[in-house]
């Protein structure tokens, strides 16, 4: 057993609103610069939708991530030794500008200083690339809330499986069914950037398992884009370095929760420390597909377990960081209460943000009908969609589950690598959930109910006091459970504070301009 | 005014690279390759593909006669017709591929965002010694022989800090032209985007796929038992 510390996060996709300001949190703090405008290291999605870059999640275009070879081992799938020094020249895999957006703004000076006329002056949008005028194409967020126009929904990779009906039937919903899917990098166990990496400048940081691109190494061979499968990995074009999300390691490294997930307004973001046994990481990686999501959890280990303790101690991990494991609001999420998830763990990179998936908007169920044998309808809760028939009566809710919402195969694409049966449990447990306070504090549900539905997901009473607590009431505190690294270690860290002083103290104290 | 050309530019040239490539490494910021992909890939990939297989090989093959010109003196005959014009192809590779990169840099508006003026300068420079490398080439035949004859000498007594000229003082004035820019490329290596080919990243061959750098070695950093200064930062991985 080789155990590690890997600052891991839990996305609790039902409390999220949309709303950005994570996204905007990490621009104003990170990428705010020049030859940065387009990068977002954290970015929130309407799904169904394209994403960004446009389609992110089609490896048959972007060739991001693992494949498992015939042999049972992996490689990457578009980059690698070979493929990636014979690329070096030019990667064919690699996403270009357009495949985000161009970066733009407005003259705005243009709304002051145009001269008197009889029409009202424009502020022009002009390119932050060339400087040039330029017609919008498109943004970061440009599919923001539009699930149901056809350049965005019906283009989602995730939908590869789905049967025409099933399509359909996710597009009646359109007037109202989407999530939102924030995303920042997974600082995942077994990184495809690191391993893509020719001049190795991206690393895993031993002591807490952030990923990081070490600035004055790299060369800007950029295979990171490329074998990032969740597209994280951005490429600066004025200063020619690749940069990616850091975790906001200067706040972590002082116990202090990411501008993101200080900053999220619908408190869906946890972070915690998980040990993992390194051991076993190509194992992992390299499972069969239909294995891979219960093999990642097994690859995390029980904080409490005594002989995981000792090993974790032998392997230098702080007692800190021990303690702060066993208080880890993500193994609760994750381990105990399963009900997390990563995302597309096909790309097989072992990533390290869950999601819990959301069980939303409102219960209802589609039904394809014809219109001419319908009795009276409830007005409000039933009505027709050309022959479709959306229902939001319904009395028994764990059914409707897997016939309604999102089709679960669709959850499944993203979540569970397909497998709908994961997803159904997950969805259940949430459900079970509701039912459970509903009986609590409402009390319109017999305890019979609530005790079967709890039953049915292998939920105890404390499971779910404890997973309503996290969810809906934990302070900040409980949300957050971060190690902070030790002082007497972090002195020595980047280099000497007093070497330092008077600068970012990042271990980086050039100013970062483009080369000649 | 040839000892200034073969004696000191050289020495000029060779000193600026050295120390400019030093001083550029230790200011690592700016070693990068500097592409522009991702502004530009479509128009990229036959100019960078023609550019760097070609000057790659020509670059490979003056190194070699300089490194090892016993190998290639016995060869005459048809093998050395094949060397010529297999050096022919290349060089005219390269040209073609660097007018190709040239004439996207001047007229993408994106690409030209990020040009400086020494990439203008380095460009024009490689055009100009590509030009003049392949009319020596054609004009001035078995090159592969006088090279070893003539060149290679005088290159080594340059590197053996005896300049001899008399060799290089009877070669046609082309040629003379031809070296004389070669140091000036030498020399200015350090202040263009040309940097990037002394870290060509061959090392990643050898490296294992995942790094993992420790501010300490994990397995020392609690042990009571070692006194503190025994702690050394580990190598990574």
């Amino acid at each position: 057993m080789n155990v590690r510390a890997q600052m891991s996060m839990v996305f609790h996709l039902d409390k999220c609103l949309g709303c950005h300001t994570c996204t905007v949190a990490c621009k104003n703090i990170w990428t705010d610069r020049k030859g940065a405008e387009y990068m977002w290291w954290n970015n929130v999605e309407t799904k169904p939708g394209t994403g960004y870059p446009t389609k992110w999640e089609d490896q048959e275009i972007y060739k991001g991530g693992w494949e498992r070879t015939k042999s049972g081992k992996i490689k990457l799938r578009g980059a690698g030794k070979l493929k990636g020094l014979m690329n070096i020249f030019h990667n064919p895999n690699l996403p270009v500008i357009d495949d985000y957006y161009e970066p733009f703004t407005y003259k705005y000076l243009d709304l002051i200083e145009a001269p008197q006329t009889d029409e009202q002056p424009t502020a022009r949008p002009i390119s932050l690339i060339t400087g040039k005028p330029i017609d919008i194409k498109m943004g970061p967020n440009w599919d923001d809330d539009l699930s149901g126009t056809p350049d965005f929904a019906r283009k989602d990779v995730n939908l590869k499986n789905l049967t025409p009906a099933e399509q359909e039937a996710m597009f009646q919903l359109e007037q109202m069914a989407f999530y939102y899917l924030p995303r920042i990098c997974n600082h995942c166990i077994n990184p495809a950037c690191v391993a893509s990496c020719p001049s190795g400048a991206i690393y895993k940081r031993g002591e807490d398992g952030v990923v990081l691109i070490d600035q004055s190494v790299c060369r800007g061979w950029r295979m990171c884009i490329t074998a990032c499968p969740y597209k994280k990995a951005y490429y600066n074009w004025n200063t020619g370095k690749s940069e990616k999300c850091l975790l906001c390691y200067p706040r972590i490294e002082s116990g202090q929760a990411p501008a993101c997930m200080h900053s999220c307004v619908g408190r869906i973001r946890y972070l915690g420390t998980l040990l993992y046994d390194a051991d076993k990481i190509e194992e992992v990686a390299s499972s069969e597909e239909k294995d891979l999501i219960a093999n990642q959890m097994d690859i995390y280990l029980d904080p409490n377990d005594p002989e995981v303790i000792k090993a974790a101690k032998a392997n230098g991990i702080a007692d800190s960081t021990i303690k702060a494991a066993q208080k880890s609001p993500i193994y609760k999420f994750v381990k105990e209460w399963k009900i997390a998830l990563p995302l597309h763990a096909e790309f097989r990179t072992v990533p390290n943000l869950f999601y819990v998936p959301p069980l939303l908007p409102v219960m209802a169920s589609v039904t394809q009908n014809n219109k001419s044998d319908g009795s009276e309808l409830n007005p409000i809760s039933k009505h027709w969609s050309d022959e479709w028939l959306y229902d939001t009566s319904i009395d028994e809710i764990f059914g409707t589950i897997e016939q309604a919402r999102f089709p679960i195969k669709y959850m499944a694409n993203l979540f569970s690598v397909g497998d709908t049966e994961l997803m159904t449990e997950k969805l259940k447990k949430l459900m079970a959930i509701r039912i459970y306070r509903r009986y609590k504090t409402v009390g319109d549900i017999s305890k019979e109910k609530s005790d079967r539905a709890l039953a049915e997901v292998n939920l105890s009473e404390e499971d779910a006091e404890g997973l309503y607590r996290l969810t809906s009431l934990a302070k900040f505190d409980e949300r957050f459970v971060i190690p902070a690294a030790h002082r007497e270690q972090a002195i020595e860290m980047a280099e000497s504070t007093a070497d330092v002083k008077g600068s970012a103290g990042m271990g980086f104290r050039e100013t970062p301009v483009r080369g000649l | 005014m040839n000892l200034l050309l073969f004696g000191a530019l050289p020495y000029m040239a060779l000193a600026l690279f050295i120390a400019g490539t030093i001083y550029r490494y230790k200011t690592g910021f700016k070693y990068s390759s500097l592409s522009s992909q991702l502004l530009e890939t479509d128009r990229l990939f036959s100019a960078s593909l023609a550019f760097h297989i070609g000057i790659i090989t020509i670059f490979l093959g003056h190194l070699v006669g300089f490194l090892a010109p016993s190998l290639f003196i016995p060869i005459g005959g048809s093998s050395l017709v094949i060397i010529e014009i297999i050096g022919i192809m290349f060089g005219v590779l390269a040209l073609i591929g660097m007018v190709l990169l040239f004439y996207r840099r001047v007229t993408n508006d994106r690409v030209k965002t990020v040009t400086n003026k020494m990439d203008i300068v380095i460009e024009i420079l490689l055009m100009i010694q590509f030009v003049i490398g392949i009319f020596i080439a054609i004009d001035m035949h078995w090159g592969s022989q006088w090279y070893l004859s003539n060149m290679v000498p005088y290159l080594h007594s340059i590197f053996l800090f005896q300049p001899d000229i008399s060799g290089i003082s009877v070669m046609k004035p082309l040629a003379q032209v031809h070296v004389v820019i070669a140091f000036l490329i030498i020399g200015l290596i350090p202040f263009t985007r040309l940097v990037h080919f002394l870290v060509a990243p061959f090392h990643y061959i050898l490296r294992p796929f995942q790094v993992v750098r420790w501010y300490w070695n994990p397995k020392t950093i609690n042990d009571i038992n070692r006194q503190w200064q025994d702690v050394k930062r580990p190598k990574n991985n």
